[in-house]
């Protein structure tokens, strides 16, 4: 499947412009959270890394492509378990547990 | 279209759905984590569909693949909160390393037939993508001091820097123009390789907020631009997505530090550090005990900590949790005030006293603390100085001037732990500290906040 320039940048300018308006509204309180999410979500590089490895067109592809799938994987699981750890501490006031 | 191809399709579409409503949830603390769990579904969804794919022929390199990446990330998910920073950078790394990877195999695939327009974006994604690689693994070198922190500097750098990164695009521009001619691919890489290491050479620590954001929104805009080879229109949004990110923290950490957006666009930084040569003021200060600190903000009203990286550096945060609880129980009312640019990272200082357990409620923003100071009894600063310093919004001459800084000085009190008499990393003295309402409270911050606690749980109640 190939999508043409005009397409491709249609796709492009319409999720910047959601991500701004989006991110826009994220409290600076969790910018740091911000980063790795979006780091992780990134990585969905991996399908095309996936794809590269298991088609297996040649043989630099497959090396490549299982490298690359190390790299993307390991922002994935990394990414979501700190994200989910540091949002897990923000607690708000209020009775404090014993 | 076969049908697989269509259910593929509708797996990428929910899984775009999903990874935009993640960061929506992420606009408030109450709803993140569903954020977190949005985009976990999204992403398991869509390598689910991709390994469904009918193309792919072999799966021992993808499971190989796929248990390695998860044995190395599990301990990064596990890195102590002091390390995010440096996490943050090696994971932009392996991101750009990733997006490389990818497009010097599509390339080399497609050679020599490669039409203008894909050529045009495979050289974009290269290019960027090996310039993240090498400045997102110095960045993470520096954080975590393994390479030196202090920026290293030579006369005509930015001339270099900006020639090595016009023949690295002049090399794009040339294989756009004859894809055939493959032996020059290797430069398009090799030279932003050497552009990105480049270009963190002179950077100081006190900058890796805006770099680490800037790298940030290099690593998206490559994963974008993989995502127009690909044809992949959920790896288009997720690079604009994570583009936007990175751009939008850039230009706030820029706007905290001051400096113009082309500065941060260029990579120009760390560089108006003109020291000041020896202006060391030799005025008096008031300096005061943990008893008499601890006298004061007892009998305050209202109190606001104001925390630097030096509180994170002295392992403060936990005694700082505990001094907030003694205050309140006595009725003060205790609030944090953050500057944009406290921590290693946008956003580090809130998560780190958010470990400490104190609620984020109580951690204000600049903006949202600025105009409460005249009403506050004790401003309290802990490993915070250049933020905190008056000359930035009065003095003209002063390298710092124009900073959106703390207005700690309009406090009734402010007291400020410090370890010495010592300048700021700029080198900047701060006239807050001889100002006849400041007390100077010297002393290593974790220790000095401990006994303002032990005073206050040991001497009235």
């Amino acid at each position: 499947m190939q999508l043409d320039l005009v397409t491709s940048l249609y796709v492009f300018l319409l999720a910047a412009f959601i991500g701004f308006e989006v991110i826009r509204r994220v409290s600076p309180l969790l910018h740091t959270p911000l980063m790795s999410l979006t780091n992780a979500l990134d990585a969905i590089a991996v399908v095309g890394a996936i794809i590269l490895a298991g088609e297996g067109r040649s043989n630099m592809a497959k090396i490549l492509g299982t490298i690359a799938i190390i790299a993307a994987t390991s922002n994935i699981v990394g990414g979501f378990m700190i994200t989910d750890r540091m949002l897990k501490m923000f607690k708000a006031s209020g009775p404090r547990k014993p | 279209m076969f049908a697989s191809e269509n259910i593929l399709e509708i797996t990428y579409l929910i899984a775009t759905a999903l990874f935009v409503l993640s960061l929506k949830w992420l606009s408030s603390p109450i709803t993140a984590r569903r954020g977190v769990w949005a985009g976990e579904v999204g992403m398991l969804l869509a390598i689910a569909g991709t390994l469904l794919h009918k193309g792919i022929v072999d799966y021992r390199w993808i499971a190989i693949g796929l248990v390695l990446g998860t044995i190395i990330g599990v301990p990064l998910g596990r890195v102590a909160m002091t390390a995010v920073p440096q996490r943050t950078a090696l994971s932009h790394a392996f991101g750009a390393l990733c997006v490389t990877l990818v497009g010097t195999a599509e390339f080399y695939l497609r050679a020599p037939n490669v039409p203008q327009f894909m050529m045009g974006v495979l050289s974009l994604e290269v290019i960027l993508g090996s310039l993240t690689f090498t400045g997102s693994l110095m960045a993470a070198g520096k954080l975590q001091e393994v390479l030196p922190q202090r920026p290293i500097t030579y006369k005509g750098q930015n001339l270099v820097n900006l020639a090595l990164l016009a023949v690295a695009i002049g090399i794009g521009v040339a294989l756009v123009m004859h894809p055939d001619k493959t032996y020059l691919f290797p430069f398009m890489i090799g030279i932003p390789l050497a552009f990105g290491v480049m270009m963190i050479v002179p950077i100081g620590g006190a900058d890796m907020p805006t770099v680490i954001s800037l790298l940030n929104s290099y690593a998206g805009l490559s994963a974008a631009a993989m995502g127009f080879v690909l044809g992949s229109k959920l790896l288009i949004v997720a690079g604009a997505l994570d583009g936007a990110s990175g751009f939008i923290l850039s230009v706030n950490m820029s706007k905290a530090m001051n400096r113009s957006f082309t500065n941060v666009l260029f990579g120009a930084f760390g560089q108006e550090q003109v020291t000041v040569a020896g202006t060391t003021e030799t005025r008096p200060v008031r300096s005061a005990s943990p008893e008499e600190a601890a006298g004061i903000l007892a009998a305050a009203s209202k109190v606001v900590i104001v925390p630097g990286y030096g509180m994170a550096v002295a392992q403060a945060q936990h005694k700082v949790r505990e001094l907030y609880d003694a205050l309140t129980k006595r009725g003060v009312d205790v609030k944090f005030g953050i500057h944009p640019v406290a921590g290693r990272m946008p956003g580090h200082m809130n998560v780190l006293l958010a470990e400490a357990d104190i609620p984020y409620d109580k951690l204000l923003e600049m903006d949202d603390i600025n105009g409460d100071f005249p009403q506050t009894d004790v401003a309290l600063i802990i490993g915070a100085n250049d933020v905190t310093n008056p000359a930035a919004r009065e003095d003209q001459g002063s390298p710092i001037y124009g900073m959106p800084i703390l207005d700690v000085d309009k406090a009734h009190t402010v007291m400020v732990i410090k370890r010495s008499m010592g300048a700021g990393f700029a080198g900047i003295e701060n006239p807050l500290y001889y100002m006849d309402r400041t007390l100077m409270l010297f002393g290593d911050a974790k220790n000095f906040v401990g006994s303002i606690v032990r005073e206050l749980s040991g001497g009235h109640s």
